[in-house]
């Protein structure tokens, strides 16, 4: 099971290295510290707003999950700084990554 | 290591014409060879191509333009920072003895690939460089309480330093509330807060001391080199309202050159977007964490065109292979007291700064005469 084989399901990942006790962000096939494989832990992911603008009527945000785990995402709602966000959609469309907050 | 100079510079027009790499390319080299008749084409050992074009073996294309047959031949690729990556490597080939004269030659076309990172995923669908900009304007302006009229100085700055630069893509001054009213690409960015991909070449010749000597009566000399990347993706940047590589460069660089932020009299800056400048201020120490917005300020009130003469990217526009060739050229010219009627008074120092993707890489440049 790959982190994108999941994404493209829906499905959000974090991947992390067991050995090292490390998250491998953005995913990687292996660990930039030991190059060991790369194992992928799911949990309901709480994350917060970091910053955010808004382009016409969508707000784009950088959110945190946990330390090193930063996506830009679409949210519907006003954000603000600090707000604690959960993952509402990701997958991938035309080759890219896209990630959902609310 | 052996001491490395500047012999030569070319710059074309940057412009939105739809011409092909190689002649791009071409246009900018072949006018060191006609403006510095000592040089001889038998003597450049390397030909380095920066650039972000797909095009492929532009280096023996465009040797084989210019007729020259290299022993070192081949591109260097950075996205933005390309063209002071291409730099730094002729400088090592001349420092190390591999090379005596070496021809660097940046170009983009106005469509270039270079402008989207497509492998950073962490930014999803957001990957244009309009966001990681917006990202961070909107930080700045929160941590340090920062106006969109403030930033939108630097728009006003550059564009009226531009209009002294024959090369420059943009013609046009704008006034603060122009550039506040010009089209909205999301809340916190305007279209002229941002450098304007384009067409547009800049090349270089650099040579060891004892050829820089013969070759030229006023030599410019390559003092100081930092370079830093921190990441690739723009995810990683921990501060979103100060350039961490940029600092790490800016400082090595100095130290190389010996040199303090106070004595330079020049600097070219990587301008993407109005707020790099007054970030770039900050991280080099041009100023305090917050207060480079008031140092654009008082350079713009004052009319001191020390940062930025030729008009930045934001007036010059960003082909992204030749901006940091053109930005050394720049300062070149300033030291040499040839830039025309962007000459400033008493140059003896200046520094050039080019970066990539939203400053996850720098380079700094420091040039004496």
């Amino acid at each position: 099971m790959s982190f994108e084989a999941e994404l493209r399901k829906g499905e959000f990942f974090i991947p992390e290295c067991r050995s090292c006790d490390r998250v491998i962000w953005p995913p990687s096939e292996f660990c930039n510290q030991c190059f060991g494989p790369v194992s992928l832990r799911k949990k309901e992911y709480e994350g917060k707003i970091i910053e955010f603008s808004k382009q016409n009527n969508e707000y784009f945000c950088l959110v945190e999950f946990e330390k090193n785990v930063r996506v830009l995402a679409r949210t519907l709602e006003e954000p603000e700084i600090g707000k604690k966000v959960r993952m509402s959609k990701c997958g991938i469309s035309n080759g890219s990554y896209f990630f959902q907050v609310s | 290591m052996n001491k490395v100079g500047i012999i030569a510079c070319g710059v074309s027009p940057f412009t939105k014409n739809d011409q092909k790499i190689e002649s791009v390319l071409a246009d900018s080299s072949k006018d060191l060879f006609l403006d510095n008749p000592k040089i001889q084409k038998d003597d450049i050992d390397a030909v380095l191509i920066s650039t972000n074009n797909n095009s492929k073996y532009l280096s023996p294309i465009l040797s084989e333009m210019m007729g020259i047959q290299p022993k070192i031949a081949h591109t260097v690729e950075s996205l933005c920072n390309s063209g002071t990556n291409s730099i730094v490597s002729a400088y090592s080939y001349i420092a190390s003895g591999l090379a005596s004269m070496v021809l660097v030659a940046g170009a983009e076309r106005y469509d270039s690939p270079g402008q989207v990172l497509e492998w950073d995923n962490s930014r999803g669908e957001f990957k244009h460089p309009v966001f990681w900009a917006s990202i961070f304007s909107k930080s700045y302006k929160r941590e340090y309480h920062i106006s969109e009229e403030q930033l939108a100085l630097v728009s006003v700055k550059n564009h009226m330093q531009s209009k002294k630069n024959p090369n420059a893509l943009s013609n046009k001054t704008y006034t603060v509330e122009e550039v506040i009213n010009s089209k909205k690409l999301t809340d916190d960015l305007r279209l002229l807060d941002c450098s304007r991909p384009c067409t547009g070449g800049a090349s270089i010749i650099l040579a060891s001391e004892e050829i820089t000597k013969k070759t030229t009566d006023v030599p410019v000399w390559i003092t100081g080199i930092g370079q830093k990347t921190i990441s690739a993706s723009f995810t990683k940047n921990m501060s979103l309202s100060s350039m961490e590589s940029t600092a790490i460069a800016g400082k090595n660089a100095l130290k190389m050159a010996d040199k303090d932020i106070k004595e330079i009299d020049v600097a070219e800056i990587h301008d993407a977007f109005s707020v790099c400048e007054p970030m770039a201020l900050e991280a080099l120490n041009f100023s305090k964490p917050g207060e480079g917005t008031d140092m654009v300020k008082d350079l713009y009130v004052t009319n001191n065109c020390k940062i930025n003469p030729r008009g930045g990217l934001i007036g010059c526009g960003h082909p992204l292979g030749a901006t940091g060739i053109a930005q050394t050229i720049e300062i070149t010219q300033q030291l040499r007291s040839n830039a025309g009627k962007r000459q400033l008074d008493n140059v003896r120092t200046g520094l050039v700064h080019n970066m990539s993707a939203a400053a996850t890489s720098s380079t700094v440049l420091v040039l004496e005469k």
